[in-house]
């Protein structure tokens, strides 16, 4: 049971999560909140026109919880949000696996909307996760990119 | 004495992903990777790498920001999660 004062969650697990339990973490005594917005990000079969069998996922214990702490506290800044949930996975992810999940209330569908597309664009360019791709080449790391810098750049115009 | 991890491709590169470095007073960051690159000169071309991130305490950190003896210092590629 959640207790109703934890409004924050992160959880960083090499296990996969259920959406519907995170979508009744979210609402259970929660009817404060008519908003409900949910992400999940999955591991697809193409990159940059590879072929992608899988991907492992590092990060940095420690630094990981204190960078998306951040970008909850910023996202409440900005928004009048009622509970955040961010789950990120590690380890060996194959083809159609979860890999991210970002979950956020609100009072009203826009604040939960928006807040949760900043969580993720934040999450990719300040949170310390490295994917390693396995192709029919081998396995490679990623490359970060400059189009998720732009992207998450354009909320501080917005 | 500061403690340096390294992740992700720097890790596997370097084939090391931890070392310490001797030192009694504050230091920034720049003078930090000097020093390592000193110890191990082969490493020179990673650590003049401009894209190369560096962390002190688990915070974001820039080639000016000075870390102190016990403070742990973190270097790695851009990320790329998500």
């Amino acid at each position: 049971m959640l207790s109703t004062n934890v409004i924050d969650r992160i959880s960083i697990q090499k296990n996969d999560f259920s959406l519907a339990d995170e979508v009744n973490l979210l609402e259970d005594n929660n009817n404060e909140d008519g908003a409900v917005v949910t992400f999940c990000g999955r591991v697809r079969n193409n990159n940059l026109g590879r072929e992608v069998k899988g991907l492992t996922l590092e990060h940095y214990p420690g630094m990981t919880e204190k960078a998306l702490q951040k970008i909850m506290d910023t996202a409440r800044t900005k928004w009048s949000l009622g509970r955040i949930t961010v789950i990120h996975r590690i380890g060996k992810l194959l083809i159609g696996e979860q890999i991210v999940f970002v979950g956020v209330t609100s009072k009203h569908r826009s604040d939960a909307f928006a807040a949760n597309e900043f969580i993720m664009d934040f999450l990719k360019v300040k949170a310390p996760f490295w994917k390693k791709e396995l192709t029919s080449q081998g396995e490679e790391w990623l490359e970060a990119r400059a189009s998720d810098t732009t992207k998450a750049n354009e909320w501080n115009n917005a | 004495m500061i403690k340096v991890n390294f992740f992700a491709a720097l890790r596997e590169t370097l084939d090391c992903d931890e070392i310490q470095l001797n030192v009694s007073k504050s230091l920034s960051v720049q003078q930090a990777k000097a020093l390592i690159v000193e110890l191990h000169p082969k490493w020179e071309s990673h650590f003049k790498n401009n894209s190369l991130l560096a962390a002190i305490n688990h915070e974001m950190a820039d080639d000016t920001s000075m870390v102190n003896p016990n403070d742990e210092l973190a270097f790695f590629p851009p990320v790329t999660g998500g």
